[in-house]
């Protein structure tokens, strides 16, 4: 399933402002790729996401889904958001049978499909739990479990694992992309998370800021399953901090007072240093 | 209950302040209640004024459910009706009397209409408040999972108001009870508020008072065994009693 955006532009209106947030963003999701998107805080990422989630209308532009134009949200594109979004009245078994009920599917065959996926993700022993028993990681996991249960052949993640903390970062990161083996979606993940990135994707997209467009592409072929530490990543890393960094500091720019600026001194001052006084 | 009996000992035995036909002694009251419900009288009472409330309840939980439903719906409706609503709910329910007597005439309906019309209102903002408060996320993530129309309300935007519904109700309920007891001080032939209104009529003191414990012991009942069960359901699940 191909995604194609197409000179997407988003305006944010108010009273007192009129911002840009996307300006004509063109990129083409190719079927069964992961791709990640990358870029500073307030750069229009997760906009962008929204739009192609339908959850958000373009300014202009539009969004096609193997050709047919998006014109709201649905099951064929699910959406992972950095909370879990899961709910509280339900229990976690339910919770991911939630998509399979809206579509009408019987009592038992969704039963079926929803243990199905939370073996997946480990986590059957759960199923009865309530929502508010799980660690934010296991919530994660049932959400990731109900985002499987669509079987939609796009996954859009909104910084999912953003508010983990590193070590359940790490085991979703490598459980995610066994999941990706295995099911073969069409995954778009939006971070900041430059490490994350280069771990997960196929292909990096970095975004400038102010207005939002796609700065340039990374292809990351590393083997699989990546790990944390891996030099070849390293190296990516490196070069995508490099692009990253202008348009870090133009976001703060934006953001900070006039005296703020990145090139900080590279030897932190210490009250006992006196350089040269033994000269 | 011993703070009552001293008070009533010191009061009224020994300081000569007030008079036994205003300040009742508990033993007195007990011996009352326990003649009330020895003929019956009580347990007719107890019955009818649980009908009325019943129904008259159920009839306001109903329309109050409505009438929230229609307001969040319809914006403009929000606006202009929203402090129309706000005022109908501060009238006191007992002020709709002559009303109810003149389309209805001194009869049952009569009263049941100032109970549903009590607790409507209170109803009704619940569930606009409940509805209006949900997290937007809910409704995203129900979105992009294929949820919509009459689908969305049923199974996300009503449960996830459920804890404000579940304290309208609650607060509806308390309505009803004052609109029934008012209701039937002022135009019932029989029930709790008519009994009490015979005490007065008597001077009877300890019947008033009798029939007011009667009130009371009902109402907390009610709340523990109806509304506390739900809420304390509510707060399991939820995970709000863990602070």
């Amino acid at each position: 399933m191909s995604i194609k955006v197409e000179d997407v532009s988003k305006r944010f209106i108010t009273k007192h402002s009129d911002t840009e947030t996307l300006s004509r963003v063109n990129i083409e999701f190719k079927p069964g790729e992961f791709i990640c998107i990358l870029g500073p805080s307030g750069c229009g990422k997760s906009t962008l996401l929204n739009i192609i989630a339908g959850l958000e209308e373009a300014t202009s532009g539009r969004v096609t889904l193997n050709g047919k134009q998006v014109t709201g949200p649905g099951p064929d594109r699910v959406v992972m958001f950095q909370e879990a979004a899961l709910f509280p009245w339900l229990n976690v078994i339910d919770n991911v049978e939630f998509g399979m009920k809206m579509a009408g599917v019987a009592p038992a065959q969704r039963r079926e499909r929803a243990l199905k996926y939370l073996k997946m993700v480990h986590l059957t022993k759960f199923q009865h739990a309530f929502i508010h028993e799980l660690s934010g990681g296991m919530r994660q996991r049932v959400a990731l479990a109900r985002a499987l249960t669509f079987d939609s052949e796009v996954l859009l993640m909104d910084e999912p694992f953003a508010a983990l903390d590193s070590q359940t970062k790490m085991l979703l990161q490598i459980e995610l992309q066994q999941i990706w083996l295995e099911t073969k979606k069409t995954i778009l993940f939006v971070t900041h998370n430059v490490e994350e990135a280069t771990i997960l994707a196929d292909r990096v997209v970095v975004m400038s800021a102010n207005p939002g467009g796609i700065k340039k592409e990374f292809q990351i072929q590393v083997a699989r399953p990546r790990q944390p530490g891996n030099v070849d990543l390293a190296y990516l890393m490196n070069n995508i901090m490099q692009e990253l960094k202008t348009e870090v500091e133009k976001v703060a720019k934006a953001e900070y007072d006039n005296d703020w600026n990145i090139q900080k001194n590279p030897v932190l001052p210490s009250i006992n240093d006196n350089l040269g006084s033994g000269v | 209950m011993i703070i009552w009996e001293v008070a009533y000992e010191l009061g009224v035995e020994y300081l000569r302040l007030w008079k036994a036909y205003v300040f009742p002694s508990p033993i007195d009251v007990f011996k009352t209640l326990y003649s009330l419900f020895a003929d019956q009288t009580l347990v007719i009472a107890i019955l009818s004024s649980a009908k009325r409330i019943i129904l008259g309840y159920l009839v306001s939980v109903i329309l109050g459910l409505i009438i929230g439903l229609i307001i969040v719906k319809f914006k403009w409706l929000d606006e202009n009706a929203s402090p129309l609503i706000l005022g109908l709910q501060t009238l006191p329910s007992i002020c709709w009397l002559p009303f109810a007597i003149l389309w209805y005439g001194l009869n049952e309906s009569a009263i049941m209409f100032v109970i549903a019309i009590g607790s409507t209102f209170a109803v009704a903002i619940a569930l606009e408040a409940g509805i209006k408060n949900i997290n937007p996320l809910y409704i995203r993530a129900a979105r992009t999972m294929g949820a919509s129309g009459f689908k969305i309300y049923w199974n996300v935007i009503l449960p996830a108001s459920l804890p404000a519904i579940v304290s309208g109700l609650k607060q509806g309920w308390s309505f009803a009870w004052r609109a029934l007891m008012a209701g039937e001080m002022m135009s019932a032939t029989k029930g709790l508020g008519q009994v009490l209104m015979v005490g007065r009529d008597l001077a009877d003191i300890s019947q008033v008072m009798a029939v007011m414990i009667v009130i009371i012991v009902l109402g907390v009942v009610v709340d523990k065994l109806i509304f506390g069960q739900i809420e304390q359901n509510i707060r399991q699940r939820w995970g709000l009693d863990r602070a």
